[in-house]
């Protein structure tokens, strides 16, 4: 097992299946000659070539509509948004079309497309640039998302995405692009709508995707070590399909649950599992469900601010301790 | 500065009296008689579909939306009658006329309209989102111009897959001033795609003329020398004047992989929509005016019938088999069932269409 980043683990995902099927393409600003904005298809180009690799305009409405056209014909285009705040100057692209064709044609047609890129705030770069549409976008059906936060499920939930025969939004984050960890010599996926315990308590359960399971993490190492308390951590993974079960039976053990997300809180997906969890688990409840997300403004500019705005380990440790207390 | 000439039907393109100047063109001299009377069929059955709607519609059995395709009959038919195995099409929200030229068939098209599953969607999708992907016909879309860029990415894949073929993306007018257009303009020319961009131009985008909505300079095809693309205009009441120019354009997406923007003068008799009244931008008229004196299904049979292609009584037996198709569709749409509770939950999603071991979704994709 080699220990990789987030990135080249995104990327060994993306090489394993352009070489596994011809129809794979990938596509976006600056994927091939500039190496990726971001180094996720660094090098990409000098293996596969310009056929496979494609360079676009800023024209995101322009390709990723092309992509999606592309798409129904059999092609399995993966595009990278530089940004996901990028996707909404393609908005009806990503929703209108390829979310509602598979419907409006009564089963007709599918979109085999994947758009990927990074959705996180925390990276100082001011409001229009920090967007985590996740939640906006697994709220259309037909649509599935997924937010992967270790380099394990980056690679097997971006290969599951390539070969999956619907529109699949990988949101990545770029503070995670440089952590490591190991990842299988062999061909693996993640499926979509399986969520992953990523540590084991009895006292409280803590929900979270994306960045906030790492913050998550740290929180209960200190949870654990300064207040006795043994917590935890659910990384739901997959943001639809969601995976129901593996929430309610944590809960069920635990009979406590914080829920974390960088999202803004209104409408956030925290919401959808938090009525989840009271429909379905009410009984198990031994106190009311409390929620970490953003500060509910657009994302500040200032970095000491932005900190304080996202989740951090010590809102968690404070926010479980009051569902706790 | 002086205000800019009103060039929707510019006086180059009204059609002379007499036979078309194009009946000559290689592309239709070699139709057959058969294959003639196959295009008159069609352009008359598509006039007689749409007007068999305007009754249900009244009846109150069409919800939504209805945009009606009489009037310009001419350019489906003249452009999709050219159309080979690796051709394909995309149009916007009008998109009858287009369907029945690919060959759908009127029951699952009127059975679309009043919502039933035996319509082409399954009466999921209705009257603005006709598809049969089976006869290279991609829809039916509901937002003004955001076909453009998928339709683009068909022509992309044909050429991916190293096929000698093409996209048509049919528009309206209105839709030259929406963004994606233009972002799909510059894809196209850019990666020399095989695309046929085809403004239907009928001179009003809903109840907005072209002189209120569009800065253009003196026809909206010639754009696409901006973008560095072949252009030309096309009388769109002119069968025969759309097949010949269309062939050109084809013939530059087939052996040059190139795109064209055609803009094809056309008009519509109806309003934007049947919702819309009608009353407040235009003359009635100059609907008269293009009814009688324009009207594309009246000139190609008047043609046929100088070529002596057709006889009255052919004609007559033509248009009487369509008005009775129309009307048999109208009693299958009426007699269909709808969908079930149960389907409202179905075609979502491909892998739940399909759910099982190899497939890589678990977990719970729709929600209580």
């Amino acid at each position: 097992m080699a220990v990789i980043s987030y990135r080249e683990a995104l990327r060994a995902a993306m090489r394993e299946e352009l070489k596994r099927d011809d129809k794979v393409v990938i596509m976006g600003e600056e994927v091939a000659q500039f190496n990726g904005a971001y180094k996720v298809t660094e090098g990409l180009l000098k293996e596969f070539g310009p056929k496979r690799i494609v360079d676009t305009p800023i024209s995101e409405a322009g390709f990723i509509g092309l992509g999606i056209g592309a798409s129904m014909l059999g092609i399995r285009p993966v595009m990278e948004l530089m940004f996901w705040s990028f996707s909404y100057v393609a908005f009806d692209q990503i929703v209108n079309n390829a979310g509602n064709i598979r419907y409006m044609s009564g089963g007709l047609i599918n979109c085999p497309i994947v758009i990927r890129g990074p959705a996180n705030g925390g990276t100082n770069v001011g409001a229009t640039h920090s967007h985590t549409p996740e939640a906006i976008l697994a709220s259309h059906p037909g649509i599935k998302v997924v937010c992967p936060a270790t380099p394990y499920d980056a690679k097997g939930l971006m290969k599951a995405a390539i070969r999956d025969n619907d529109p699949v939004y990988v949101m990545e984050n770029t503070i995670l692009y440089n952590d490591k960890g190991e990842v299988p010599d062999e061909d693996y996926i993640v499926p979509l709508g399986v969520a992953d315990v990523k540590r084991v308590g009895t006292d409280l359960t803590i929900v979270a995707h994306g960045r906030a399971v790492i913050t998550s993490l740290k929180a209960a190492e200190i949870l654990e070590k300064e207040h006795g308390v043994s917590v935890e951590v659910v990384d739901l993974r997959s943001i639809r399909p969601l995976d129901e079960e593996t929430i309610l039976a944590s809960v069920r053990k635990t009979h406590r649950a914080l829920l974390v997300e960088e999202n803004k809180p209104f409408c956030g997906v925290d919401a959808q599992v938090a009525y989840l969890i009271q429909s379905k688990a009410f009984d198990e409840l031994d106190a009311p469900i409390h929620r970490v997300s953003s500060i509910d403004a657009p994302q500040i500019y200032c970095k000491r601010m932005e900190d304080l705005q996202m989740p951090n380990v010590e809102r968690v440790v404070a926010e479980a301790l009051k569902v706790l207390a | 500065m002086a205000k800019p000439a009103v060039l929707t039907h510019p006086e180059s393109l009204k059609r002379p009296a007499g036979p078309s100047e194009y009946a000559k063109n290689p592309v239709n001299a070699s139709l057959s008689k058969a294959d003639k009377i196959a295009l008159y069929t069609k352009m008359a059955r598509i006039r007689h579909f749409e007007q068999r709607c305007i009754r249900i519609y009244q009846q109150g059995k069409i919800g939504g939306f209805l945009h009606l395709y009489v009037g310009q009959e001419a350019v489906a038919a003249g452009t999709i009658s050219l159309l080979g195995k690796h051709d394909h099409i995309i149009t916007g929200y009008r998109d009858h006329g287009h369907g029945l030229m690919v060959g759908m068939g009127m029951n699952e098209c009127m059975a679309e309209l009043t919502g039933r599953v035996t319509g082409c969607s399954q009466g999921k999708g209705g009257s603005m989102h006709y598809f049969a992907p089976d006869k290279n016909y991609w829809g039916g879309h509901g937002i003004v111009g955001g076909q453009a860029p998928l339709g683009t990415g068909l022509a992309y894949a044909v050429k991916y897959m190293g096929l000698k073929g093409s996209c048509l993306v049919y528009m309206g007018d209105g839709a030259v001033n929406q963004g994606a257009v233009h972002e799909a303009y510059n894809l196209a020319s850019l990666w020399d795609l095989p695309v046929i961009f085809v403004v239907e131009n009928n001179g009003y985008s809903m109840g907005t003329s072209q002189e209120r909505s569009t800065a253009h300079p003196g026809c909206l095809a010639k754009r696409a020398e901006g973008y560095n693309m072949a252009w030309d205009v096309i009388n769109g009441h002119d069968v025969y004047e759309v097949r010949a120019k269309t062939a050109i354009a084809l013939k530059r997406a087939h052996e040059e992989s190139k795109p064209t923007v055609l803009e094809i003068f056309t008009y519509r008799y109806f309003g934007h929509s049947m919702a819309d009244p009608d009353k407040t931008y235009r003359d009635k008229e100059e609907i008269k005016e293009y009814r009688e004196k324009k009207d594309p299904v009246l000139a190609f049979e008047q043609e046929l019938l100088g070529e002596k292609v057709l006889t009255p009584e052919l004609s007559q037996k033509i248009n009487e088999a369509a008005m009775a198709e129309a009307d048999k569709a109208a009693i299958f749409a009426d007699e269909s069932p709808d969908p079930t509770v149960a389907d409202i939950t179905k075609h979502i999603y491909w892998e739940e269409d399909n759910r099982g071991p190899k497939t890589t979704s678990r977990g719970t994709i729709i929600f209580e």
